[in-house]
């Protein structure tokens, strides 16, 4: 405790809450009020209505949620996959390669997502690859996206992994890949799940490069809130973001549920 | 891979498992860098296929490029500092002054990295736009004609929604290093007298240093490269590097022109990831 005067406790408390209440509650509280605004002329909305989430679950919105939990499934799926076969292959390099390409494999987080759709535009525009104007497209720009973050957390995750275990395993005479998928993966479980749930919710929520590349069809929740949101029909927009924002949480709290359950057990 | 992965070996040596990084180093290079060089050559051929910086040097000195380039660098440092102020005041209450319920606090805080950025923007239209609830507000208590409140629609408007969005990932870093800051220290210095805000200068402040230049640095390439929010603000006068590659290559399939931007935005974020690394190296993170 660093400030011990009641008074001075209470005022440090009060900054804390107009901040709060400013940068991060007032954005969500109001996000939610305008998702259940009837009209809204005044400083409240006069009145509250589910005709918009209704309209959205009717309407293309149904669709949009489709498309955003497919392509953050594949695309997260496949990240896993590479990013984890990228950090296991990584531990049987010389350190100086291991270090370059650690730092190749990050890259991707770094550079604007707006550039990774330009990219894929310019490079999957002819034959024999071409892709532009199909659904992989989408996949392909969401999976070059969150597969830095998965790579991370899987590394991070080894490089906090005994390697007492993986030892003893293969003094008892375990095979490689016995060892692999019976004591270093199972070990490696809760931090899949953690990776697969952050670039799930990364996916979900992904618009530079997805607003480049989608192919009309294939609207995901973020391009379909903004061309809601962009035809001035905000209150739309603002209950298929609360849309997003259930989807998102759901899945975070259930893997996180998952991942503590891999960890007791 | 499954024998390359376990081949944990202490002493380095020549084993076939050291192939089994080819797939996954493919992948990336086939999906990202085979892309990526090609904004790079397209930004420096010209139409009939010759090698030709002249177009780059038009650009380059073109004006809605350096405005855009103004507008992103402004943005970015702005939105920064003020995601470190945010960020260390949030810190220091939440770590050293906590109240019931400040792990919660912390945690839903934290959440907001998990959320989409534009959320923020659509937020703050409700919240401060022309027919916002404080314009409501201030115009029926004072009688007005027209909204007092404008800051929105210009760089504010978007350095405010990216201060909202991006002091979580400085908040991250300074909690897990106030964490380890020793709280007899603290109360010790307090006994003696000194007042909490030499505390935070002398005791605190140095441990998160490095915190803080990792997170600073982080928000620095991530403002850099934000595209929702300045997208949903859609603000005439506020268009960012980003947002000029979009309107470049899908609005006006000026394909030449988005590639030689990207190249520039591309060296410019690379560039701030290098600082990252190197400030997140010092941190030992």
């Amino acid at each position: 405790m660093l400030v011990w005067s009641r008074p001075g406790r209470i005022l440090i408390w009060a900054v804390f809450a107009l901040l709060f209440g400013v940068l991060f509650l007032a954005p969500l509280a109001v996000i939610l009020l305008s998702s259940l605004a009837d009209q809204w002329n005044g400083v409240l909305p006069s009145g509250l209505t589910t005709e918009h989430y209704s309209d959205v679950v009717q309407g293309a919105a149904w669709k949009a949620v489709k498309a955003s939990l497919v392509t953050g499934f594949l695309a997260s799926a496949l990240a896993l996959v590479s990013g984890t076969w990228a950090a296991l292959a990584l531990r049987i390099q010389d350190a100086t390669l291991a270090r370059v390409l650690g730092v190749l494999f990050f890259i991707p987080s770094a550079v604007p997502s707006v550039s990774v759709g330009l990219g894929l535009l310019v490079a999957f525009s002819h034959p024999p690859l071409l892709l532009n104007g199909t659904i992989a497209i989408v996949m392909v720009a969401h999976f070059v996206l969150i597969s830095a973050f998965t790579f991370g957390n899987v590394s991070a995750g080894l490089a906090r992994l005994s390697p007492d275990f993986e030892q003893v395993a293969s003094s008892l005479g375990a095979r490689p890949a016995y060892r692999l998928w019976h004591v270093t993966l199972p070990l490696l479980t809760p931090y899949l799940v953690a990776a697969f749930g952050l670039s799930f919710a990364l996916s979900m929520g992904e618009l530079g490069a997805t607003v480049m590349v989608y192919p009309p069809g294939w609207v995901t929740l973020p391009v379909s809130i903004f061309s809601l949101t962009d035809r001035g029909d905000v209150f739309a927009g603002a209950a298929l973001t609360m849309v997003l924002v259930a989807v998102t949480l759901i899945l975070l709290l259930g893997l996180e549920r998952v991942a503590g359950r891999q960890t007791r057990s | 891979m499954a024998d390359a992965a376990v081949l944990h070996a202490p002493i380095t040596r020549k084993v076939p498992g050291r192939f089994w990084i080819v797939p996954p180093a493919a992948l990336l290079a086939l999906l990202f860098f085979y892309p990526l060089v090609l904004i790079v050559q397209q930004a420096f051929t010209d139409d009939s296929g010759m090698a030709n910086v002249a177009e780059f040097v038009r650009v380059l000195h073109a004006r809605f490029f350096l405005n855009a380039l103004i507008n992103t660098i402004t943005i970015s440092v702005a939105a920064t500092a003020g995601c470190l102020i945010v960020g260390l005041v949030l810190g220091l209450i939440l770590a050293f002054v906590p109240f019931p319920g400040s792990g919660v606090i912390a945690r839903l805080i934290d959440t907001f990295i998990a959320l989409p950025t534009f959320l923020v923007t659509l937020a703050f239209t409700f919240l401060y736009g022309s027919a916002g609830m404080l314009n409501a507000g201030l115009m029926e208590i004072f009688s007005l004609q027209a909204p007092p409140v404008n800051f929105l629609y210009s760089t504010w408007g978007v350095v405010l929604a990216e201060v909202t969005v991006y002091s979580p990932f400085v908040l991250r870093p300074l909690l897990a290093a106030f964490s380890l800051v020793d709280r007899g220290q603290i109360e010790a210095a307090s006994v003696l007298g000194a007042r909490p805000f030499r505390i935070v200068r002398q005791v605190i402040l140095p441990a998160a240093v490095p915190a803080l230049i990792a997170g600073g640095s982080l928000c620095l390439l991530l403002t850099v490269n934000e595209f929702g929010i300045v997208l949903f603000i859609g603000a005439k006068g506020v268009i960012t590097l980003p947002l000029l590659i979009y309107s470049k290559a899908i609005q006006e399939s000026a394909y030449q022109v988005a590639c030689i931007i990207a190249v520039i935005n591309i060296a410019l974020s690379l560039g701030l990831f290098g600082l990252y690394r190197f400030a997140a190296g010092r941190l030992g993170a």
